[in-house]
């Protein structure tokens, strides 16, 4: 009987890929172990292995073609002695282990089906700042709309697509060649190109002196690069991701933050501190804490969490440019996600400034990083529900713009905040509690946070997905302060 | 392969054959000149820590307080080594790095009273100052963190190119941090210009060497790493400027980081507060007798370099007359206005 071979997910927030090439062809016998097809994802370029014995019966999807979703058929493994000819595309049993398993889907992660399904899908507008929907090579998109979301880039700007990965690394590209005290270190930062590709290319353009691979060893490499920002030098310090920091949060935080106060202003520490944040997919307690609260907690650092891929750029740019040291927070699930970005030869975006993403009237959804996505869906349904909910991303959580939300409170008389971290002490807490002393008067309804559960972060697909917030919840508590 | 070269690469084998151990016999004698000026310098230490003592027990300095008071000869032999531009950063026991970097006694002592003279105008206290005109990277508070940061200050100066060397300092306590061991790799895989001073004054708070350590020679601590390392008699001026030529010299060529063990001892407390049961008063009586480091150049002064005493007694009149003036100056100097506690958190960005 036939066997289906599938798009395999090649890491744990992977939805698609591009089928970059076969190394067999139709006809061709395959032993198990055996090298089908080179699969490229916006992270790497990894072969696919064969699992089965067989004959490679039928190519389904050519060499070459783009954005080829998990799990979709590629190809035909037909068993010996099976007329390869004869086999039906599609119809046939996925590559699972034995037959016990036939017809069961590939063990591999589905976003869509599972943990990251109420993380809404990038929505197919165009036109304004709202994600485009496939990441396909940078295209000219437009010009600057009248979106709100833009109103910072000069009108007639032209806009192109990128992915924030893209985005994140054109803008350390750009700064290290503006200046050349600024360098790059971290683990895989170099040879293996990023851990996860933010880093791409900037060793074959600068050299191993301004792009540094370190051992696996957090807490040495960030006081590394703080004692080089007390000289002078600028350091971009990328841990693979934030949770790993915790091993250096010492050294970001009574060496980087507090010595500038400590020195009477002699020794200042301009660096940037950069790398993924919060849950990605199936990764787990230690591997999805959101700290954007913890470091907003700290006076002397500079808080950063983008979510469109312009503003990751503007931002990014800024923060390396900032004589203060920033902690500036990714986001895997974004990386991957494009939008349109000027094309301007210095775009740069003020840290401490938010942005009203989107207008409206009767309530205020405040929002930043991956937030973005569920308030940005809700908005959406609840504007179909006749609510208009005015959407405002922080970008810097510290110095926080609360002016921004002030405003806009003071026009909705409502407000509902959106964070994947904990409830306690976050940043929901802080904007719910700045509101209540600087908008009293105007509000109309308590303040409510939809945040992640109060529950370290579960493994299992199901678990993950209550632990998250999701577009139900930011639309129920819309609703709810404006008593609907 | 010469001995010297051998050494270099780290062998113990090849370390004990060409370092000689730390006894008198070896250590090249200083010109008279040399000795008046470690004299000097080693005395303004031991005064200033003395009055620094007194002010606390007048409740004019608060918090924590560690004095140097039996540690000069380290890192004054180790500044008569190195050259304009090396920097030099250390731990909370910072009041010795300080005077010997070149920084006013006025200002280390305003610091530690709270006042706005103070380096850090008032801010900082007694475990955070810094100078960066004197190239004092600090005083700091976090036992260790000062090591990964030297580390730093290292990998700058070789992204530089300046030919400059971080002499970066800990005591035994902080030798037992992890992030020494990750700054040792990366300072040795990257070659970089550091002098790591691991003063050894035998007790980290209260806790003997020998009860926190496993490994007690402190110079075998980057054997792992192949970065060389010498135990150096602490208590000799004229020994710790030795070893410190030649660990400066290795790490300026670009040969990497150096270990330099300094077999020293604190007279006081840990702090202020310690009341140092952890230590018989004999043995402390011992070393003040037989080793004290300023004792035995004075010794040198007055007996071969034949140094009038009165000489030297106007040495240590001068001495103790910037001491008390740093310490009329750290009394009346007002505290900080109440607006400085909102400067200085962050910089404006310059664009």
């Amino acid at each position: 009987m036939a066997t289906d071979i599938l798009m395999p997910a090649l890491s744990p927030t992977m939805e698609q890929g591009k089928l970059a090439k076969w190394l067999k062809k139709e006809g061709d016998p395959v032993k198990a172990g055996d090298i089908l097809a080179e699969i490229e994802t916006d992270k790497a370029t990894m072969e696919v292995e064969a699992v089965d014995e067989g004959v490679l019966a039928k190519i389904l999807v050519a060499d070459g073609t783009d954005n080829v979703a998990v799990n979709t058929p590629i190809a035909v493994l037909a068993e010996e002695g099976e007329d390869p000819k004869g086999v039906q595309a599609g119809g046939a049993k996925p590559n699972g282990k034995g037959d016990g398993e036939a017809g069961q889907k590939a063990p591999a992660p589905d976003m869509q089906a599972e943990g990251q399904a109420e993380r809404p899908a990038p929505a197919a507008k165009t036109g304004d700042d709202q994600p485009v929907a496939t990441p396909a090579a940078p295209a000219v998109v437009a010009s600057r709309g009248q979106d709100p979301a833009m109103a910072e880039i000069p009108e007639g700007t032209e806009m192109v697509t990128q992915t924030v990965r893209e985005a994140l690394r054109d803008a350390m590209a750009e700064e290290m060649r503006r200046d050349g005290s600024v360098f790059v270190m971290g683990e895989e930062v170099a040879e293996y190109q990023g851990a996860y590709k933010i880093t791409q290319g900037l060793l074959q353009e600068f050299g191993a002196k301004r792009v540094v691979d370190t051992p696996i060893t957090e807490h040495g490499f960030a006081g590394v690069g703080v004692g080089a920002a007390f000289t002078g030098l600028k350091p971009i310090v990328e841990f693979m991701t934030f949770n790993f920091a915790m091993q250096a949060i010492d050294q970001i935080i009574n060496s980087a933050a507090k010595t500038l106060y400590m020195s009477g202003g002699q020794l200042g520490c301009p660096i940037v501190f950069r790398g993924p944040n919060g849950a990605a997919a199936r990764v787990a307690a230690q591997h999805s804490h959101d700290y954007a609260a913890w470091y907003s907690n700290v006076p002397g650092l500079k808080v950063v969490m983008p979510y469109t891929a312009s503003d990751a750029k503007g931002l990014l740019k800024s923060a390396i440019r900032d004589p203060n040291p920033v902690v500036f927070l990714e986001n895997e699930i974004l990386y991957g996600q494009s939008f349109p970005v000027p094309k301007l030869d210095d775009f740069t975006v003020p840290i401490g400034k938010a942005k009203v993403h989107r207008e409206g009237r009767d309530v205020t959804i405040v929002s930043f990083g991956i937030g973005m996505t569920y308030a940005l869906k809700a908005a959406q349904e609840l504007a179909e529900a006749g609510i208009s909910a005015e959407v405002i991303d922080l970008r810097t959580i510290r110095p926080m713009d609360s002016q921004t939300v002030v405003e806009s409170v003071k026009k909705t008389g409502r407000c509902v905040t959106v964070e994947e971290g904990f409830p306690q002490s976050g940043v929901g807490a802080e904007i719910a509690a700045r509101l209540m002393v600087d908008a009293f008067d105007y509000l109309d309804a308590p303040v409510l946070r939809i945040t992640g559960k109060d529950v370290p972060m579960p493994y299992a697909a199901n678990l993950e997905k209550l632990a998250l917030p999701n577009v139900a919840e930011v639309i129920e508590a819309a609703k709810a302060v404006c008593y609907r | 392969m010469d001995a010297a070269k051998e050494a270099r690469r780290g062998s113990d084998k090849a370390r004990e054959k060409a370092v000689p151990p730390p006894s008198a016999s070896n250590v090249p004698a200083f010109s008279r000149d040399e000795d008046l000026h470690a004299y000097r310098e080693m005395l303004l230490i031991r005064r200033f820590e003395e009055k620094a003592g007194q002010l606390y027990g007048m409740g004019l300095i608060g918090g924590f307080c560690h004095l140097y008071i039996g540690q000069e000869a380290v890192v004054v032999g180790v500044q008569m080594a190195s050259k304009d531009g090396d920097q030099v950063i250390t731990g909370y026991r910072d009041h010795g790095h300080m005077l010997a970097c070149g920084m006013e006694p006025k200002g280390v002592m305003a610091e530690l009273t709270g006042r706005r003279g103070g380096y850090s105008r008032g801010k900082g206290g007694s475990m955070h100052m810094f100078s960066r005109e004197k190239n004092f990277y600090g005083g700091h508070g976090i036992v260790g963190a000062q090591v990964s940061l030297g580390t730093g200050i290292g990998f700058a100066n070789k992204y530089r190119g300046d030919g400059a060397v971080s002499l970066t300092y800990m005591g035994d306590g902080a030798a037992n941090q992890g992030q020494v061991y990750e700054s040792f790799n990366m300072a040795q895989l990257w070659k970089l210009p550091v002098v790591y001073v691991i003063e050894n004054n035998r007790y980290a708070m209260g806790t003997s060497v020998s009860r926190a350590s496993a490994q007690t020679d402190f110079s075998k601590r980057g054997v792992s790493f192949g970065i060389p390392g010498e135990q150096v008699d602490g208590m000799d001026v004229r020994a710790v400027r030795e070893a410190a030529r030649r660990a400066i010299a290795h790490a300026r060529d670009g040969e990497g980081p150096y270990i330099l063990e300094m077999q020293t001892y604190r007279y006081r407390g840990h702090s202020m507060s310690d009341p140092a049961k952890y230590r018989t008063k004999d043995e402390v009586a011992r070393m003040r007798e037989e080793s004290d480091p300023i004792e035995q150049v004075r010794k040198r002064l007055l007996g071969p370099h034949k140094v009038p005493e009165d000489e030297i007694k106007a040495v240590d009149a001068k001495v103790r007359e910037i001491v008390n003036e740093s310490a009329d100056f750290a009394t009346s100097d007002p505290e900080p206005d109440p607006s400085e506690l909102w400067t200085d958190i962050l910089l404006e960005p310059s664009r």
